[in-house]
């Protein structure tokens, strides 16, 4: 009896111990929703979907509360891979009027800045380069145009520009099927269907 | 020279009998080559104005390091290379910088980059050069065992400084600079120069009329490419379609392989069959092996060079001379006198289509490149650029315009075609509803564009050109992702920061309250001491603060009251400080009263 019990002991303690360890050494590193969603928005953290940043909107969409279609800077696009993600229906763009016109970046026009430092406390990246007094600037390359620095500003120095087109970052254009083909395609599909209806046992 | 030596008639029976290989899929083209490979090389016309792009290869565009005003001289530097994978660029022709802004370039995209503008003198006054072996352009056996004993003195990484500063870049067309690809084939253990001669695209013929016309610099060149990456063996892989380039070849290798054993050149026909001159296919074709997925020739061993680039290394070598013309096939329906023309870079296309006789009624297309690869030139003032190979002027009903698309039928054509052996089909279907993951997992990036499954489709669907637009979609999608990544590594830094500046105020308050405090701790205990000492012990002791504000009030109150009532510093006057005081008075009013009078 007391030869069992101490048995029983021993072996709860060993696999306990060896489970114990692989718990730790053999940990699988899976990653939270919250994280996968925040990977897949453009961190512009401009806020338009009215949170603020990309985290919180990330966080809201993860525990149900608000839905896929808040972000313009990620068009689309980002609705596609956001449903594809959660396994939820693609929803249409929430607002479509006000719709996103392509990326932009903050350009600071140096006459007229006098050196208040409010778009520098405004931007959600630290792109802004200046001081109390001194002339501020852009740096282009970090700019996520996400426009907050716009509002702040007591002189209306900083004007939104599209990015600029270069060779490197150009893009061929999707190849357009025309008016008739999307005839042909109609009546191949229809036949496609009666020949799939044909077929079928 | 033309008559075959006897070890070059073994060679030709070598070559005949070697074993070659073949690529999947492939199709046979019209070459329409006649055209414009019988008239020997002409040279273009100095331009009035050369519009030299600071980027003519793949990679970083070059520093500008001249100003607008600047007197330049033929083969000056005009820009350095910046970064490991960039080429320096130069001046084409003597003259002023007037701009240095952007230009239209010959780009399909049909935008602007920055460009040197330089007003010529006519003078081509060269720049001074410093070859490393002195040329040698006669052709007699000795003078040749001399030339190739004097590459062998010479270091690899001396030659590849030279090809690095003289701006050669891979003339095939991926324009990859050549000096960081031999950089390369020390660390990858290359032991197989490949030598591309194929030129298997129609209408191109720029490559021939070098290897009929100047076989010399084409040998030379390769044979410093093979000394700088230390190869065993050299293959040059020439299509079958272009015997007198071949013959050309085969005489000047003849004259270097008898003198020198270990000069030893292999020339291969290879049979006609577009994209024959596809690298990787080209090195199926010679070696039998197959260029990893994704991978480079590098990965196994192989490095491939155009012949034009050979003939530029020479030209960086044996003469001093920057990469600062090409040759260009000027061809088409719509041109009078189709040939190759060797154009100064920068040269507007406009002159020289005009050079080759430009029969304005008859232009349909102005294509640059060849009608398989090539792009609709965005216009004809565009310069000659490193990559200008070919202009292809069109006239109508030449080049087949497509009928509209239709849906596939999965007849897999396309894949049969495919020197690749990827699946065009699936991959149109995917690049079509936008699914860049799925189209990856078919090896999009594998895809060389060379244009076969578009031609041989039966329902005209642009399939290459779907392609094309999946890859830059995911180059895109890339960039943004990376862009993202910095965004969001720098928002949560800000935030970071912020946290840590709040954090740091708040201590700092906390701080300076806690000193504050400290102190008025002190300034009581000092004050009650002295109240100790000056005052007798019948005051109870005050600890506390609201009462020694209240007797702070109560003395200040008291102190104000007695200032009201009496003169400042006059009260409790010894007589003898009143008597001193009456004195100035007294002297003070004489002196005004003597000034009134």
């Amino acid at each position: 009896m007391l030869f069992g019990i101490l048995a029983f002991i021993a072996l709860a303690s060993f696999f306990g111990l060896v489970l114990g360890y692989a718990a730790i050494a053999f940990k699988v590193e899976s990653s939270p929703v919250v994280e996968q969603i925040d990977a897949l928005l453009p961190q512009t953290q401009c806020g338009q979907c009215s949170f603020a940043g990309c985290h919180p909107y990330a966080e809201a969409i993860a525990a149900g509360e608000a839905p896929i279609n808040l972000c313009p800077p990620g068009g689309e696009n980002l609705i596609q891979s956001l449903a594809d993600l959660l396994d939820v229906e693609v929803l249409p763009m929430d607002d479509e009027e006000d719709s996103f016109q392509g990326p932009t970046v903050a350009v600071i026009i140096e006459e007229t800045c006098i050196g208040c430092t409010l778009c520098i406390q405004a931007c959600p990246v630290d792109a802004i380069l200046g001081a109390a007094k001194q002339m501020h600037t852009v740096i282009e390359s970090e700019c996520t145009g996400c426009e907050l620095c716009v509002a702040p500003c007591p002189v209306d120095c900083i004007e939104m520009v599209p990015v600029k087109q270069t060779v490197k970052n150009w893009r061929w254009p999707e190849p357009q099927y025309n008016a008739n083909n999307k005839e042909a395609e109609s009546i191949f599909t229809t036949l496609e269907h009666v020949l799939a209806e044909n077929t079928r046992p | 020279m033309n008559q075959p030596l006897p070890t070059s008639i073994t060679q030709t029976i070598k070559e005949t009998l070697r074993h070659l290989w073949s690529f999947p899929g492939g199709i046979k083209l019209s070459g329409h080559k006649s055209l414009s490979n019988h008239q020997p090389i002409s040279t273009a016309k100095i331009a009035k104005q050369l519009i030299i792009p600071l980027s003519q290869h793949i990679g970083h565009a070059s520093e500008p390091i001249v100003n607008v005003g600047d007197k330049v001289l033929k083969g000056q530097i005009l820009g350095y290379a910046s970064g490991p994978v960039s080429a320096p660029v130069h001046a084409s022709g003597s003259g002023t910088v007037v701009a240095i802004e952007e230009h239209l370039i010959p780009h399909p995209s049909g935008l602007s980059a920055l460009c040197v503008f330089i007003d010529t003198d006519g003078y081509e006054q060269w720049v001074e050069c410093s070859p490393l072996i002195s040329d040698s352009s006669s052709t007699d056996d000795k003078q040749r065992t001399v030339t190739h004993q004097s590459i062998t003195t010479l270091s690899h990484h001396q030659i590849n400084q030279q090809i690095a500063n003289a701006g050669v870049v891979g003339l095939g067309g991926a324009l990859y600079p050549s000096a960081a690809k031999l950089n390369t084939a020390e660390k990858m253990h290359t032991d197989t120069l490949i030598i591309n001669a194929a030129e298997c695209e129609p209408y191109i013929t720029c490559d021939d009329v070098l290897m009929r016309q100047r076989p010399e610099e084409v040998i030379l060149g390769i044979l410093l490419l093979k000394k700088v990456i230390g190869a065993k063996k050299c293959l040059i892989g020439i299509e079958n379609n272009k015997p007198e380039a071949y013959q050309a070849l085969l005489n000047t290798i003849s004259g270097y392989n008898t003198s020198h054993t270990e000069a030893q050149i292999e020339i291969v026909q290879v049979p006609t069959l577009y994209p024959a001159g596809g690298e990787k296919q080209l090195i199926q074709v010679l070696t039998g092996r197959e260029v990893p997925s994704q991978g480079l020739p590098m990965d196994i061993g192989i490095i491939c060079h155009n012949v034009a680039t050979a003939a530029a290394v020479y030209h960086a070598v044996y003469r001093g001379e920057p990469l600062i013309s090409r040759i260009v096939t000027i061809t088409g329906g719509a041109i009078k006198q189709p040939q190759n023309m060797e154009v100064p870079l920068g040269t507007p296309i406009r002159d020289i289509l005009n050079q080759a006789g430009l029969d304005e009624d008859k232009v349909e297309k102005i294509i640059m490149g060849g009608p398989m690869m090539g792009f609709s030139l965005p216009s004809i003032d565009t310069p000659v650029t490193k990559a200008t190979n070919c202009i292809l002027v069109s006239e109508k009903d030449e080049l087949a315009t497509p009928p509209p698309a239709m849906p596939c039928i999965r007849c897999a054509r396309c894949s049969d075609s495919c020197p690749m052996s990827l699946l065009p089909q699936q991959m149109y279907w995917y690049a079509k509803t936008r699914d860049l993951e799925k189209v990856q997992d078919y090896n999009i990036f594998d895809c060389i564009e060379c244009g076969c499954c578009s031609y041989v489709c039966p329902s005209n669907i642009p399939l290459v050109q779907y392609f094309r637009y999946a890859k830059t979609e995911i180059w895109d999608d890339e960039r943004e992702r990376n862009k993202a990544n910095i965004a969001r590594d720098r928002h949560e830094f800000r935030k970071e920061r912020l946290e840590k500046a709040k954090q740091a105020k708040a201590e700092a308050a906390q701080l300076r309250k806690e000193k504050l405090a400290k102190k008025k701790a002190l300034d009581a205990e000092k004050a009650k001491e002295k109240e100790g000492l000056n005052q007798s012990n019948d005051k109870p002791a005050k600890s506390s603060s609201a009462d020694l504000i209240q007797e702070a009030i109560a003395r200040a109150k008291a102190k104000k009251a007695q200032q009201q009532s009496q003169k400042k510093n006059t009260d409790n006057l010894s007589e003898a400080q009143q008597k001193k005081i009456d004195d100035v008075n007294e002297r003070r009013r004489k002196k005004t009263d003597s000034e009134e009078i």
